[in-house]
């Protein structure tokens, strides 16, 4: 197994001295074989983590990952790179502060500068209700080792100082706010590449440009492989990580979900000098943003109404963001928007996600992620777990899809950012 | 180097000089120039410093595709990363480069030029990591960004949002998109023209070209003439079509409104049909040293000559891969300066093109190489195209063509697709995928002669009838060879240059295996800058093709994204603001309560209540006991208007009520009254409220405040879908009844006092019972429910006699020391009753029997919503989390939301503090719980975790007060 | 922002509208099905990459709740589930 390159100030050194003609491929593009032992559907975030660990943690590398398009193409290169762990129950709270510490590692363990930047976020209250249930997370994050600080109004504006709007007089006026310091933001495509790199280098298989048309079932009901653009492909392990096609997908083998997919959208502003430090979210208002390194405001609000896989932003729902926003950060308003655009998610029938084997034997299913990027490396973690041994990992043990057969939903509030 | 503007021509008024300023120092210009023009003309060559090598950098394009010359605008309406050749000159202008400090002659970021050899592309990702990012990410953000943030909102003025409908938007007033405006408004369809130039005409403004014999630009000006007369026609200049979404609704940014207090105005256009003529942008040539400053598109040249009247240099090159640039060279020559050569990587240039350009040298098969200069262009090295001897020519204008790409942007957003055209090498529109067609160069129709007559077609379709001949034109025909870069280049080739991505750049990101064009786009950030690859884009994706050896075609593009130039999120939501955003709703004795100093809050659905009404000198304790206490031992009176009111009519209102509710309401009598439970067809509670039968076919029902929109629309859902047959009508009648509830065991002599008709003894309005008469002399409907647990009459009546009622009530109830009461009191009070609040207790995982509410799921009806659903969950799960009182032992406050665990532990949690209240009449504290098995586990001791401690608890049932309800009932 | 079809009121703009969800299957009677029908009733919804059949209220207009097909591709409104845009 060839070690890959060791990225390093040194190596950069000695590359630049030969015009960067030198430096290795970052994967290879392997011929696809007719068979694996397990066949990841996605190269995207999910995808990708749990291709690692099953190589890193089980030894398991006989694994393709197929890729409709190209390798982190999917949510992984249109989210918000918001990290966080400040969730409301038991069941979520461990998962996200697990996910949260892997990525804090994660530069090291793939030799990939992914640009972690603790950054802290910071949440604007504007409603008692909304603190209460604020608060209510608090203590329950505090068992499992998160961070989460209730500040006044005047703590919130120190660490904002952008922040001008909900004064007294304002519609809605500021009342204090909570501070998340766990939280943070990094480069989502250092994390498809950093995770792609490491996968290759100890033998899994990527292949871009390469649908899956069809699952395929034997005749006892298990899955036996699948259908490519390429032509029939076989393993006995299927791992389903496409979000929003999820249904597409799983409908070929006769599966149907409790899952819809939507729009979610987001959009960036022109790069500007360091502004805002923290991540800002605004859950009263309905938006949450930070600046990214580039200079740019990542901002994020509501999905769409209605299921969709279009990938642009409504304007309406792209208005309401922007109004929400203009309302705390009035200097915003010459401020000029840059890009736009959108990404696609299932989410569940109780809004939380699903990590499972289904009732087609073999056929694995990470889906459910609303706001799944934060998820990633516990979600590869445990998703490698389950397909590896068989059993839920303890940190997903309540995120199986049997949950439906007695509607034991699992109602988190903390899902999403802006809200 | 003054001098530089020329002394007749161009669309400048020499009569109106403009003052302005940049990076300090006072310029003058004329008014019609744009800063970039001005700029020009003041001889200021060196105008930026790039993102990364901070390289100097100089005035590129003329319009939204300048890569280069990014500014920010100071003083009221403070603006950043304005490409200069979009800022039209005002008096008084201050402007400053971006990205660069000091300034751009003397920028000490500059250094990165140094160490640029190795700093490649996706650098970052492979260093820095050591010992964190954190420590290098300050400097990287404070290098990175652009022009500063602006620090306040517009000092004056304001943004403004239209709504239009039309028949037919067209982007774009060049001759294509004028000349479908023309047939179209003449056909009498109602049309919307808008162009982002300040003036109509397009490329017209920069060129030298006849129309029927005349300039071109006298056709422009009569047909914009024309166009003014036409009441069904709208025509926007300074107005770019930013966004094209789904069913044909457009964004227009219109930026210089007629009325002056109006910054900027965004228009919402929903169309019939869209015409796309918005032009096309010609593309850089990449070469060695090719961003030295001096180095400027054909087409930009051009236009500062013909319609600036600036010369932007004395001796040029021209560079070209097409025919295009063959005017550019006539018309530089024509205006004095002297073209040194013309470089044409074609091996045979077309005689018509030659014929333009008589006496000018022509070096057919050649390429530039690189070129010198320190901060600005002083000479070229040319080559012949595939290696051979190098020749080097002065100049200090080299004026490249790479060609032109039709400007797909607002097609590619409709989600119309693309084709590449071999002949014009660029991507073209292809197939529709709304009411749109492109026309003109935007179509890749790059003559005048096409851009007319497809402009004339598309304005008759849309009108349906036959296209008139347009008007007669001629100019070159279009003839390009491709050249995606030059291939012995010496020096830095730059493909993005406001992203400074090389043509290295590129080739490393492919040799790493970055090999999709989205991964070229990421790794190497080319086309991600604020001009969103308007002149680099196609290069990038022609080596990447070349060094694939794939077609472009299945390269492809990468995203076109709305918007299409930067807007300005003021525009975005004009004057949505505040209580215009965001309306909310009161009662009408809002003016009461802040008059008595009532803690005003948002308290649900839009909803600003009194939380507590503060005395000099209270603490909200203070204030919360006393409210309480008035309640429980005197009488109080709240406003309990907002609660969700609806009037259901109809024979089958019972059946339905049955349906919703999981008791039995159809068997309640007329005249009573009745307490229900909603749940959702998934088993979780939406709602609880009363239902109050007037007569046999006429219902009140409330419900909570918070929800009250919601269940309006679960019934009429229900009603219209499932149930169409079912006589009922459903009438939201929350703001035709207002009511002031007043509580407490004096709540019968203040009535009394009040004066009322209707028997108020316990006799004839018992517990859950209602009359309609007067009350004080106003028509009332009293009724007999209890949020607080205390004998209680709400008084219902019209919002008109409201603010009335509540000042009679205070009086009458004066001399039994009657409180308002606010909703942190009320809160109390039902805690201490063991009322559930939705907010609190009802957080969607417990059922009625978790709450002790079993015995509202009637077993007798066979279906309600929710009815099996709460079976199946039961009969699946254990250890439920049930309602109990909690009584913290010490005495103590437990806050809201702490989590109990076993022992108070840190393990995971077996229940939620869901309330903790000071209890006035038990004075100490009480709370409420969800706990896991708490039914069975009253007098147990629970703990409650928090960071620094744990507070035990005995577990109780969960009324702390009149378990048997005698005070409510009396 | 699409422009949605009200039978009484003619086309408006989406934002007139609530969204009501995707069309289920009938509500069957839950005494008459198994416990996974039940669920599966419950709980599932379609999913279409195409044509899907959804309800919106025009709540912010004369309170209809009116049934449309839309191409969840495209947000084109369509006549039917083989009407694929």
């Amino acid at each position: 197994m060839p070690r890959p390159q060791t990225y390093s100030i040194a190596s950069l050194l000695r590359h630049g001295l030969n015009h960067h003609t030198t430096w290795p491929r970052a994967w290879r593009s392997p011929p696809l074989k007719d068979s694996y032992d397990v066949i990841i559907i996605g190269a995207g975030g999910h995808g990708l983590a749990t291709a690692y660990h099953l190589a890193h943690d089980h030894g398991i590398t006989n694994v393709a990952v197929l890729e409709r398009g190209w390798l982190g193409g999917g949510n992984i290169a249109r989210n918000t790179v918001t990290i966080r762990s400040n969730y409301m129950r038991d069941a979520s709270i461990p998962f996200y502060v697990k996910s949260v510490a892997m990525y804090e590692g994660l530069t090291r363990a793939l030799n990939f500068n992914m640009m972690h930047s603790k950054r802290t976020m910071v949440d604007v209250v504007q409603t008692y209700p909304k603190l209460r249930e604020l608060r209510r997370r608090q203590l329950t994050m505090d068992i499992y080792g998160a961070t989460y600080e209730q500040i006044s109004e005047a703590e919130v504006r120190r660490r904002i100082p952008a922040l001008t709007g909900g004064g007294p007089d304002a519609r809605l006026p500021i009342i204090g706010g909570m501070v998340h310091t766990d939280a943070g933001v990094n480069r989502h495509d250092a994390v498809a590449w950093g995770y792609a790199r490491a996968i290759d280098a100890m033998g899994v298989e990527i292949h871009q440009q390469t649908p899956v048309e069809s699952l395929v079932r034997a005749a006892d009901g298990a899955i036996t492989g699948v259908q490519t653009n390429k032509g029939l492909v076989r393993a006995p392990k299927v791992v389903v990580a496409v979000s929003g096609h999820t249904t597409t997908l799983t409908e070929t083998a006769g599966l149907k979900l409790p899952l819809r997919t939507m729009n979610l959208t987001a959009f960036v502003s022109e790069p500007v000098k360091p502004l805002v430090d923290v991540i800002v979210n605004c859950p009263d208002a309905g938006f949450y943003f930070s600046q990214s390194d580039k200079g740019e405001m990542v901002i994020g609000g509501a999905p769409d109404m209605g299921q969709s896989f279009r990938r642009d932003i409504k304007q309406n729902v792209f208005e309401d963001t922007v109004t929400a926003m203009l309302s705390l950060f009035p200097s915003f308003k010459k401020l000029k928007l840059m890009r736009q655009w959108g990404g696609h998610l299932d989410i569940a029938h109780d809004a939380s996600p699903i990590m499972d084997e289904t009732d087609v034997p073999g056929l694995f299913i990470t889906a459910g992620w609303w706001g799944g990027y934060k998820a990633i490396p516990a979600g590869g973690l445990t998703l490698a777990h389950l397909v590896a041994t068989g059993q839920p990992h303890d940190l997903m043990s309540k995120f199986t899809l049997k949950r439906f057969r007695h509607l034991d939903y699992v109602m988190e509030s903390g899902t999403t950012t802006a809200r | 180097m003054p001098g530089d503007r020329m002394t007749s021509g161009g669309r400048i008024d020499r009569s109106q000089p403009v003052n302005f300023t940049f990076n300090g120092r006072s310029y003058q210009g004329f008014a019609g120039d744009t800063l970039a023009s001005a700029l020009l003309a003041n001889g200021v060559r060196l105008t930026a410093r790039s993102f990364k090598y901070h390289r100097p950098r100089g005035i590129i394009g003329s319009g939204v595709e300048e890569p280069a010359t990014l500014v920010e605008l100071m003083g009221e309406n403070a603006s950043g990363n304005r490409p200069a050749t979009t800022v039209p000159l005002a008096e008084g202008l201050q402007a400053r480069s971006v990205n660069c400090w000091p300034s751009p002659a003397f920028d000490l970021g500059a250094i990165n030029q140094v160490i640029g050899r190795f700093i490649p592309a996706g650098f970052y990702y492979k260093t820095f990591k050591w010992p964190g990012w954190h420590l290098y990410e300050p400097s990287i953000r404070k290098a990175a960004g652009l022009a500063a943030a602006p620090s306040k909102p517009p000092a004056t003025g304001h943004f403004e949002n239209r709504f239009a409908h039309c028949d037919v938007l067209i982007a774009g007033a060049g001759p294509a998109g004028l000349m479908a405006a023309l047939v179209a408004g003449r056909a009498g369809l109602r049309v919307m023209i808008a162009d982002e130039g300040v003036e109509a005409g397009g490329s017209l403004l920069n060129r030298t070209l006849t129309i029927a014999g005349n300039p071109a630009m006298d056709w422009v000006d009569r047909v914009t003439a024309e166009l003014a007369t036409m009441d069904n026609v709208t025509h926007l200049q300074n107005a770019t079509v930013w966004a094209y979404r789904e069913h044909n609704y457009l964004m227009v940014n219109e930026r210089a409104p007629e009325y002056p207090d109006i910054l900027e105005r965004n228009w919402r256009v929903r169309a019939g049909h869209v015409i796309c003529a918005t032009g096309a942008i010609e593309r850089a040539l990449v070469f060695g040293n090719n961003d030295r400053p001096g180095v400027m598109l054909a087409s930009a040249a051009q236009a500062y000559i013909n319609r600036y009247g600036v010369r932007p240099g004395r001796r040029a090159v021209v560079f070209t891969n097409n025919n295009s640039a063959y005017s550019v060279a006539a018309d530089l020559a024509q205006t004095g300066i002297e073209v040194a050569a013309i470089i044409d990587s074609r091996d045979t240039v077309p005689d018509a093109a030659r014929a333009m350009v008589s006496g000018i040298e022509i070096l057919p098969g050649h390429v530039v190489t690189t070129t010198q200069g320190g901060r600005h262009i002083r000479s070229v090295e040319v080559a012949p195209n595939g290696g051979g001897a190098i020749r080097r020519i002065a100049c200090d204008l080299l004026a490249m063509s790479g060609g032109w790409n039709p400007a797909v942007h607002l097609w590619s957003q409709s989600r119309g697709t693309l084709r590449y055209d071999n002949a014009l090498t660029s991507f073209v529109p292809d197939h529709a995928a709304q009411a749109a067609i492109s026309v003109g160069a935007a179509n890749g129709e790059l003559t005048l002669a096409q851009a007319l007559q497809s402009g004339a077609d598309a304005g008759a379709a849309a009108a349906d009838q036959t296209a008139p001949v347009a008007p007669e034109a001629t100019d070159l025909a279009y003839a390009i060879e491709p050249l995606w870069r030059v291939e012995q280049t010496k020096g830095k080739a730059f493909l993005d240059i406001q992203n400074d991505v090389t043509v290295d750049d590129v080739h490393l990101a492919l040799r790493e295996g970055y090999d999709n064009v989205e991964h070229v786009k990421r790794y190497t950030t080319g086309g991600m800058g604020i001009d969103q690859g308007k002149t680099g884009n196609i290069n990038i994706i022609g080596t990447v093709a070349m060094q694939q050896g794939a077609p472009l075609e299945e390269i492809g593009t990468t995203t076109f994204r709305s918007p299409y130039t930067p807007v300005s999120f003021g525009s975005v939501v004009g004057s949505r603001e505040d209580s215009v955003a965001l309306p909310y709703r009161h009662t009408p004795i809002t003016g009461w309560n802040k008059a008595n100093g009532a803690f005003m809050y948002e308290s649900g659905a839009r909803w600003r209540r009194p939380g507590y009404f503060p005395r000099e000198g209270e603490s909200f304790q203070d204030t919360v006991n006393r409210e309480c206490r008035a309640v429980r031992n005197g009488v109080g009176v709240y406003d309990g208007s907002p609660l969700g009111t609806f009037e259901l009519k109809g024979r089958d209102v019972g059946r339905f009520l049955d349906h919703i509710y999981t008791n039995i309401m159809s068997t309640l009598k007329p005249g009573h009254a009745r307490y229900g439970l909603m749940l959702s067809d998934d088993g979780l509670i939406l709602d609880d409220g009363v239902a109050l039968r007037l007569s046999e076919h006429r219902w009140i029902i409330s419900t909570s405040t918070g929800h009250a929109d919601a269940i309006n629309s679960h019934m009429e859902e229900l009603l219209q879908t499932r149930f169409p047959d079912w006589n009922v009508f459903v009438t939201t009648v929350t703001s035709q009844w207002n009511n002031a509830t007043i509580c407490g065991p004096k709540a019968r002599e203040v009535m009394a006092a009040l004066g009322t008709d209707i028997d108020i003894s316990p006799k004839a309005l018992p517990f859950m019972g209602f009359a309609d008469g007067t009350v004080a002399g106003v028509p009332a409907r009293v009724v007999r429910v209890s949020f607080t647990g205390e004998l209680s009459f709400e008084v219902n009546v019209a919002p008109r006699h409201l603010a009335a009622l509540w000042d009679r009530i205070l009086a009458a109830g004066a001399p039994f020391g009657i409180e308002p009461i606010g909703s942190e009191a009320n809160h109390v009070l039902r805690v201490e009753k063991g009322f559930l609040s939705l907010g609190h207790e009802v957080d969607g995982t417990v059922d009625p029997f978790d709450l002790g509410l079993g015995w509202a799921m009637s077993k007798k009806k066979p279906d309600y919503l929710g009815k099996h659903a709460v079976a199946l969950r039961r009969s699946g799960t254990e250890n439920r989390r049930e309602l109990v009182g909690l009584v913290p032992e010490p005495d103590t406050m437990i806050p809201e939301g702490a989590p109990l665990t076993p022992d108070g532990a840190r393990k995971p949690t077996e229940g939620l503090v869901t309330a903790c209240v000071f209890s006035t009449v038990l004075d100490r504290w009480v709370g409420l719980a969800l706990l896991e098995n708490g039914h069975a586990r009253h007098d147990e001791t629970v703990h409650a975790r928090l960071k620094d401690r744990t507070i035990p608890a005995r577990v109780t049932a969960p009324i702390h007060y009149d378990p048997e309800g005698e005070r409510l009932r009396s | 922002m699409m422009n949605i079809p009200c039978p009484y009121c003619g086309p408006r703009n989406e934002g007139e509208f609530a969204f009501g969800g995707p069309v289920k299957p009938d509500r069957p009677d839950p005494n008459a099905v198994s416990e996974e029908d039940w669920v599966t009733y419950l709980t599932q919804v379609p999913n279409p990459l195409g044509p899907v059949q959804e309800r919106w209220w025009h709540v912010k207009g004369c309170g209809t709740w009116l049934t449309i097909w839309r191409d969840t591709r495209t947000h084109d409104i369509v006549d039917g589930p083989s009407d694929a845009g």
